[in-house]
């Protein structure tokens, strides 16, 4: 039980990537990679959490209280944040292929060149 | 005046969001003077943080969170000359490339400059701080900025597809540090680089720091483009605006080598000092196939964007086998060809960029002697293809010497300065050809592939086609950054300082003893790297090749016409399979991505447990 | 590479990629048994907490406030990205004026009367909750971020309810432009008072006050409605961009 969660976001990291390689659609390819940003929410909060203890939130508990980490659930915070705007730019971008190629197939996408 | 460390990263992080807030009724000049204001406010800054830290190396921690009892839990700019004067070389290129757009293409209610300045706080700060993490949140700022920047003339098909593959394959980088982060912070409970290598090096390397130093490495070796990681690089530069072209290739690419070089140096040297010798092994040999590949894409291309790109893979391979050979003496080549080569591929994109402007094109045989109007340009294009070869005596020789040098001190890597001559001419060769066809009608006007002759085309403006005449402006800024390579190299003292700083830079000790215990460490005493008869000798053969190369691609179809056909055949089967993976599916490329990290990450974990 | 080699390809390297991985992870403290280190611990004293009583939003403002201000810049260079990549080009703009008339009769025009009604009771809430979230950012979970978005989908709820015009005319683009650059401005601003007045970039200068009040914890209540004054505009001018996408000008593809 104690691996679990990170043989989960060993999981999630791989499929994840499977479904970008595989992916005949620019949305499917975006939320892919989304899957594989999970993973990373994964090892980080799994690293920070302690069996038994509380929320950092330190209102009407008390002193001595243990607290997960709350380090790395700032860190998420940030990876979540990264995850939603370059999530937003890289469907700006999809929107563009689509009025550009008339295609969201990878297969499409392809000017010319070597 | 480290009461000023915060703002070279701050003064952007304001400039930027003003540009965007007015740009909508701000004039063109309201938007071009503040930005490039604050781009030279942020160069001047920068330098004057590298002389603040030329004798001590400081840290200066974000918020007052100072280290207590060596334990650092705050963020900390951890400034050195290395860091701060890579800080100022990136403001250069910034201002150089704002300066040229000056009078380039029409620029869209401010948000290309803000791009650009967030783009460079991002550069400046991932060049200053000292913790991981924020590491790699400034890499993403630089991500985010440069992603938008690579798609900015939306009405064409080529950049919106360099865009996303570029942004899928950097996104993917950055989870993968993300992972390396969480496995780090699990070990030491630190995420100060210093206060981690400090706790990993009384240690020995287990898988963990193995798999994490492997996922870092490779997540900043894909900004930089090593080989198989590299794919989305020529898409995306090939396509850019060209003042963003400048900074791709001038800069954010070898940041990547650099952020490599830091961790090694803070974080794993420490663990791995058992296994340096593995180390230097996979990673020279990541270099060298980088620098060979990418010197034979660069010259089989036509498109002069897509060529120059591949010449920048090709130079990240030279700089990455001078890091992995881990020597400080290495790492001087490494910091003296950066300044040559960034300086030399923006003057070149910057020639390039007149081509566009003039005639909408960049094919090579498209403008077969068109170049005849604009001589100054062939002229500049001729010297900065000179200088590509490492031509002896200025800057670029001068850091391909340290690296020659630095390879013939270790026994078993002599071989290396094969490989750097190698690339040298390829590379400059091919940009020889180019400004010898272009500019002075040498050779056929009709080559190979004429279906690419149309992915060549690029306007400059939404609206505006060719237009009969070019900015003085435009000659002016690469004329000047070109005089930069030739004269900074042979500044006296140059090199030789440089030397010195860097030694400080790979002394794995003194890190953490300036950082987190405020310590005052001195600069250390290094004889300077003598030039050698053979030095010269290894310049000269490289100039001398770039130019047989260039004769060769100009004049040597009757010689290619001469082989035996069945070696012929062979040749271009051979030429057509790689050509045929470079081939813009965003799923060939993770495909690649993946195996070359399981490969590598296999082989470091077999070679150094 | 043909779509069968890629994949067989990546069979072999994912395959490589999660052996790898596993064997790093490997390493890992047993989930639930996170070591006691330095790093970890000494944040929970108390002159770490800054008299607020949220520990994450004290570390994201504070400890850690400048990888919040990357991240800030992060979402300032992505929104300002997506205005750039959807802007309308100028062919564009006239093939639109042809199509605009119909603009009314978008997706949500035809919504039962009970969405509405629901749509428009909603957005008093939202606008509560999200302001509740803001302002209340060191005090309980949430914060400056988290209220940003619950504050950007009050003017959401007034497309739900058929009127994407309306909702633009709330929330037109120039104001939220203004309101993401002053928001992002704004943090990197008050990080400059502690320049200013103690001397240290993004140190604080203000009182700490009493914990668990809602003026408490220095600046940081002024840094969470900065933070949100930014999500808002950020969020809503994503939004409406790929909005105008679909509900304004011709299909796309065409």
């Amino acid at each position: 039980m104690g691996f679990l969660p990170f043989a989960v976001a060993v999981w999630l990291f791989v499929i994840g990537l499977w479904g970008v390689v595989s992916s005949r659609n620019l949305v499917r390819t975006v939320l892919c990679l989304t899957v594989v940003q999970s993973s990373t929410y994964l090892v980080l909060l799994g690293v920070g959490y302690r069996t038994g203890a509380m929320a950092p939130i330190v209102a009407d508990i008390p002193s001595t209280s243990k607290l997960v980490d709350p380090i790395v659930q700032v860190l998420v915070l940030t990876d979540v944040v990264i995850e939603a705007t370059i999530t937003a730019l890289l469907l700006a971008l999809v929107v563009q292929a689509h009025k550009r190629f008339g295609s969201i197939d990878p297969e499409d996408l392809r000017p010319l060149r070597d | 005046m480290s009461h000023l460390s915060a703002l070279p990263v701050l003064v952007p992080f304001l400039a930027g969001p003003l540009l965007v807030a007015v740009g909508f009724f701000a004039p063109r000049w309201f938007d071009d003077s503040l930005a490039t204001l604050a781009a030279l406010a942020v160069t001047t800054l920068c330098v004057l943080l590298a002389v603040h830290a030329a004798p001590h190396p400081y840290a200066y921690w974000m918020g007052g969170w100072r280290p207590q009892h060596g334990v650092a839990i705050g963020i900390s700019l951890s400034i050195d000359v290395t860091g701060a004067g890579l800080a100022a070389f990136a403001g250069v290129l910034v201002t150089a490339a704002l300066v040229y757009s000056l009078r380039y293409f029409d620029a869209i209610e401010g948000l290309f400059h803000g791009l650009m300045l967030l783009f460079m706080a991002g550069m400046v700060g991932f060049a200053l701080t000292g913790d991981l993490f924020n590491l790699v949140v400034f890499f993403e700022v630089m991500s985010a900025a440069a992603f938008a920047l690579t798609a900015y003339r939306i009405e064409e098909r080529a950049p919106i597809q360099g865009a996303l593959n570029f942004a899928i394959t950097n996104s993917i980088a950055g989870y993968a540090m993300f992972i390396a982060v969480g496995l780090l912070y699990a070990r030491t409970g630190a995420l100060n680089m210093a206060q981690i290598g400090a706790a990993l090096s009384s240690h020995h390397a287990d898988p963990l720091v193995i798999v994490a130093m492997t996922l870092l490495f490779l997540g900043f070796l894909t900004k930089a483009a090593a080989v198989p990681l590299h794919f989305w690089l020529a898409d995306a530069h090939a396509v850019a605006p060209v003042p963003v072209c400048v900074l791709f290739s001038g800069v954010m690419v070898e940041l990547g080598v650099y952020a490599v070089a830091r961790l090694y140096w803070v974080v794993f040297a420490g663990p791995l000092a058992p296994h340096a010798a593995a180390v230097r092994a996979i990673f020279v040999g990541l270099g060298v196939v980088t620098a060979l590949l990418g010197a034979a894409m660069c010259f089989l291309q036509r498109h002069i964007k897509r060529l120059l790109a591949f010449s920048t893979i090709s130079h990240v391979g030279m700089l990455l086998c001078g890091v992995a050979l881990l020597s400080g003496q290495g790492l001087s080549g490494v910091a003296v060809y950066v300044v040559g080569h960034g300086l030399t591929k923006a003057a070149l994109f910057m020639c390039a960029g007149v081509l566009l402007h003039r005639f909408a094109t960049i094919d090579e045989y498209e403008l077969h002697g068109r170049g005849r109007e604009v001589p100054v340009v062939g002229g500049l294009m001729a010297v900065g293809a000179l200088l590509l070869a490492g031509i002896p005596p200025f800057t670029t020789f001068m850091g391909k010497s340290l690296l020659e040098a630095a390879s013939s001190a270790l026994p078993g890597y002599g071989w290396l300065i094969a490989v750097y001559i190698v690339v040298s001419a390829m590379t400059g060769g091919a940009v020889l050809r180019v400004a010898g066809r272009v500019f002075l009608g040498w050779g056929p006007a009709e080559g190979p592939h004429p279906e690419q002759a149309r992915a060549a085309q690029e306007r400059v403006d939404e609206e505006r086609g060719p237009r009969g005449h070019t900015p003085v402006l435009m000659v002016l800024v690469p004329a000047l950054l070109l005089v930069g390579v030739l004269v900074l190299g042979l500044i006296p003292g140059a090199v030789p300082g440089t030397e010195r700083y860097v030694h400080q830079f790979v002394a794995h000790g003194n890190y953490p003893a300036w950082v987190l215990h405020g310590a005052r460490v001195a600069l250390p005493h290094v004889a300077p790297s003598h030039i050698s008869a053979e030095d010269y000798a290894y310049g000269a053969i490289s100039a001398v090749g770039a130019v047989l190369a260039a004769g060769l691609g100009l004049f040597g179809r009757p010689l290619r016409e001469s082989l035996p056909a069945r070696l012929r055949r062979s040749g271009q089967n051979a030429v057509g399979v790689v050509r045929g993976l470079h081939n813009g599916h965003i799923g060939d490329y993770i495909a690649w991505w993946s195996a070359g990290v399981s490969l590598i990450g296999g082989i470091c974990l077999i070679a150094l447990h | 590479m043909t779509r069968r080699v890629r994949l067989g390809l990546f069979l072999v390297a994912g395959a490589g990629l999660a052996v790898v991985l596993l064997l790093g992870f490997g390493g890992l403290p047993s989930f639930g048994h996170a070591h006691e280190l330095d790093g970890a611990v000494v944040n929970l004293d108390e002159p770490t907490l800054r008299h607020a009583t949220d520990v994450v939003t004290a570390l994201n403002f504070d400890l850690r406030a400048f990888d919040t201000l990357g991240e800030e810049f992060i979402l300032f260079a992505s929104v300002t990205g997506v205005a750039l990549l959807l802007r309308t080009l100028r062919q564009e703009e006239e093939e639109d004026q042809e199509i605009t008339p119909g603009i009314e009769d978008h997706r949500f025009a035809g919504a039962s009367d009970g969405v509405k009604l629901t749509s428009l009771l909603l957005i008093p809430l939202l606008i509560a909750f999200g302001a509740y979230l803001v302002f209340h950012g060191q005090l309980t979970p949430g914060g400056g971020f988290q209220g940003g978005v619950v504050l950007a989908a009050g003017p959401i709820a007034v497309l739900l309810a058929g009127r994407y015009l309306s909702m633009k005319r709330i929330a037109p683009k120039r104001l939220l432009e203004v309101s993401d650059a002053l928001g992002a401005a704004a943090y990197g601003l008050i990080g400059l008072g502690g320049l200013i007045f103690t001397g240290v970039y993004l140190e604080d200068p203000l009182p700490l006050g009493v914990s668990g009040q809602l003026l408490s914890a220095g600046m940081m209540p002024l840094n969470s409605i900065a933070v949100g004054l930014e999500v808002t505009g950020a969020f809503l001018l994503t939004w409406t961009q790929f909005f105008d996408q679909t509900l304004v000008g011709p299909p796309s593809g065409s």
